[in-house]
């Protein structure tokens, strides 16, 4: 079922709900949020995207392989371990870098991890939700 | 230093996740999965050779010290287990080339088997309960997966039963780990094995022991648990089900062996092993009419599992330094050989086309070379001198006449005979006897179709594992050292503690 006025409002909804993952991806810090979280918001700004626009147009939007998505965030999440190792600290210690520019302040591998995990709650969330609308088609 | 323990975890996982980012490359993947699991080999037994040298390594996750943070242990047993998994790894990861289907590849048949590498060697190397049971959970996701890959009927109906059963023994394992963290405020295996003693509630802690010991059980396959086990090994092909049967029970031997020596030592394991001398008897007994009674080669493999499962839990009831170093020595024979009979099946049902013993026959008219390779695991596994396994039942059999288990002993040694009977039953059916449906069809079906690079994968890793056992065999004394001291050291917690939280108790 085609709806003009959900099919209109998801394109502003899509870039309002990746906005808000976003946010709470760099929320997660020390409030509730973070890279699952912010990956799931993600997520169901696609699914909604998809309902109101077909699979076709869901997965030209997405551009990349959901499954790439995954192991893309899975690498990034395994990279932010490396500067541990690098360090000569057990592994996984968080490496911090204070960066003195106001509002950012120090930068972490714990992010480079929570975004690795966004990008793979992303990138499973969409395997799922494309693979069970393909299975609708056949 | 000890940042080694890590890379056994990290190398699948990176090998995996660079196989998932080029899904399409198969032979990518064929090349990671070989090369990935040489690597391990080679890093586990230096991490072996460290453990040897420079004692136990202990290394806190994220820097958080022990008891909040996560362990990551290496004592020996682990590292015997990790160089154990890295060897079948390795040759699994030859033998797949050969066997393993196009179709199946491109389902990312290669990073599973990496992951399910990740997790029996996340299993063996950590130090906190709560992340044993993740661990535990990774290996048997990846193994659901493995299993139904190709989705033949059997193999779907194999794997209702081995998830069902593996998803009841995970939630009572979860229970267990609830209950110990509300009596002991503390999953550190380490800490743990400080704190119990001081405990009050001792008949809650009988309680949490039984506990583990069932969800172990069904693990490991232990007597009245097993029925998973021949429900479904036979189905899936047959580099998966080689993988399974070497390892996936041995996690849960391993896990009863960290468990009721390390964590759970005073009356609580009294209980237990009294309770697993009992179960071992009927597990020998039981598991070895099963095989008896089967002509299909992979379920009679199957049954055998279980029977020298009760063999090692024997051992382990003993609980004497030497009952201990004969258990670990019967884990790692058993892997090496059990593995090695599945390679062979395997090659077996592709000259022949079949799994049922009473329809095929005259290997060794053909390829006499396959019969030798065939009888050093099977006389191996058998307990024949001078293979590994006359060495692994000596001494458990030993330990068990020295603590007074005669009737156990008796058992054992009854068992070894029946064993022997169905490893000559594969002998005179499959390769002895004439091919029942005619000689002129044997050549042209199987083993000329194959391409060439396809045998040598095939071959090369039987003829590494039949080397190991015969090398085992003849020289016994090196490696009967290094499981001794790892008894030693296992049987001493003090050592393990220390590792762990830098004090003595």
């Amino acid at each position: 079922m085609y709806s003009v006025i959900l099919a209109t409002a998801s394109r502003y909804l899509l870039i309002l709900l990746l906005m808000f993952s976003v946010f709470l991806l760099l929320r997660g810090h020390n409030e509730p949020g973070g890279g699952f979280t912010g990956g799931l918001v993600a997520a169901a700004a696609y699914a909604l995207y998809f309902i109101a626009n077909g699979i076709d147009a869901a997965r030209t939007i997405v551009r990349f392989d959901p499954l790439r998505i995954m192991a893309a965030g899975l690498l990034i999440a395994i990279a932010s371990t490396f500067p541990s190792l690098v360090a000569g600290n057990p592994f996984m210690t968080g490496v911090w870098i204070n960066t003195g520019i106001p509002l950012i302040g120090k930068v972490g591998s714990p992010l480079l991890f929570d975004l690795g995990v966004y990008f793979l709650v992303l990138g499973i969330a969409l395997t799922i939700i494309f693979s069970l609308a393909e299975e609708d088609r056949l | 230093m000890s940042r080694i323990i890590m890379l056994p975890i990290l190398l699948p996982l990176c090998t995996a996740v660079v196989m998932i980012f080029f899904r399409r490359l198969v032979v990518l993947h064929r090349f990671l999965n070989v090369a990935g699991t040489a690597l391990m080999l080679g890093v586990s037994l230096v991490m072996l050779g460290n453990v040897q040298s420079g004692g136990i390594l202990s290394l806190q996750i994220g820097g958080w010290q022990a008891p909040f943070g996560i362990s990551l242990v290496a004592d020996m047993l682990s590292s015997i287990m990790v160089v154990a998994t890295a060897l079948i790894g390795f040759t699994t990861a030859l033998y797949s080339l050969g066997t393993i289907d196009k179709d199946k590849e491109h389902f990312f048949y290669h990073p599973l088997l990496q992951l399910l590498l990740m997790g029996i060697n996340g299993a063996f190397l950590t130090g906190d309960i709560f992340n044993l049971y993740v661990w535990f959970e990774v290996m048997l996701i990846s193994s659901f997966v493995l299993l139904v890959l190709g989705g033949k009927p059997e193999q779907l109906e194999g794997a209702m039963k081995y998830v069902t059963l593996n998803l009841l023994s995970s939630s009572i394992f979860l229970a267990a780990v609830g209950i110990l963290y509300g009596i002991a405020g503390t999953l550190n295996m380490a800490d743990l094995a400080v704190r119990i003693p001081m405990l009050g509630h001792k008949d809650l802690l009988s309680v949490v022991a039984v506990l583990f010991m069932i969800t172990f059980g069904i693990k490991a396959a232990i007597f009245p648990l097993f029925f998973w086990l021949p429900a479904s090994y036979h189905t899936p092909p047959v580099a998966v089900s080689a993988i399974f049967a070497g390892l996936l029970t041995k996690v849960g031997v391993y896990a009863i062996m960290r468990m009721f020596t390390t964590v759970l030592i005073h009356e609580e394991a009294a209980l237990i092993h009294q309770l697993l001398l009992v179960l071992s008897a009927f597990t020998m007994v039981v598991g070895v009419l099963g095989a008896v009674a089967q002509y299909d080669m992979r379920k009679l493999l199957s049954f055998h599992i279980i029977s020298q499962i009760g063999y090692m839990i024997f051992a382990l009831a003993i609980q004497s330094p030497l009952a201990i170093a004969g258990a670990l020595f019967y884990i790692v024979h058993n892997i090496v050989a059990k593995t090695n009979l599945f390679y062979i099946s395997g090659l077996v049902n592709r000259l022949k086309g079949s799994w049922d013993l009473r329809r095929i026959g005259g290997v060794y008219r053909f390829y006499p070379m396959l019969g030798v390779l065939f009888l050093v695991p099977a006389l191996g596994l058998a307990g024949i001198p001078p293979l590994s396994g006359f060495w692994a039942k000596f001494v458990v059999i030993k330990a068990g006449i020295d603590s007074e288990h005669y009737l156990l002993v008796g058992i054992a040694l009854f068992v070894s005979m029946l064993t022997l009977y169905s490893m000559i039953k594969i002998w005179n059916e499959a390769f002895w006897k004439d091919d029942p449906r005619g000689e002129g069809s044997v050549e042209d079906e199987g083993y000329l179709l194959i391409s060439s690079m396809k045998k040598v994968a095939m071959v090369v890793p039987i003829v590494i594992l039949g080397s190991v056992t015969v090398v085992f065999g003849f020289w016994f004394e090196p490696f009967f050292v290094i499981v001794q001291s790892a008894a030693v050291e296992l049987l001493d917690q003090g050592n393990y503690i220390q590792a762990v939280l830098g004090e003595r108790p």
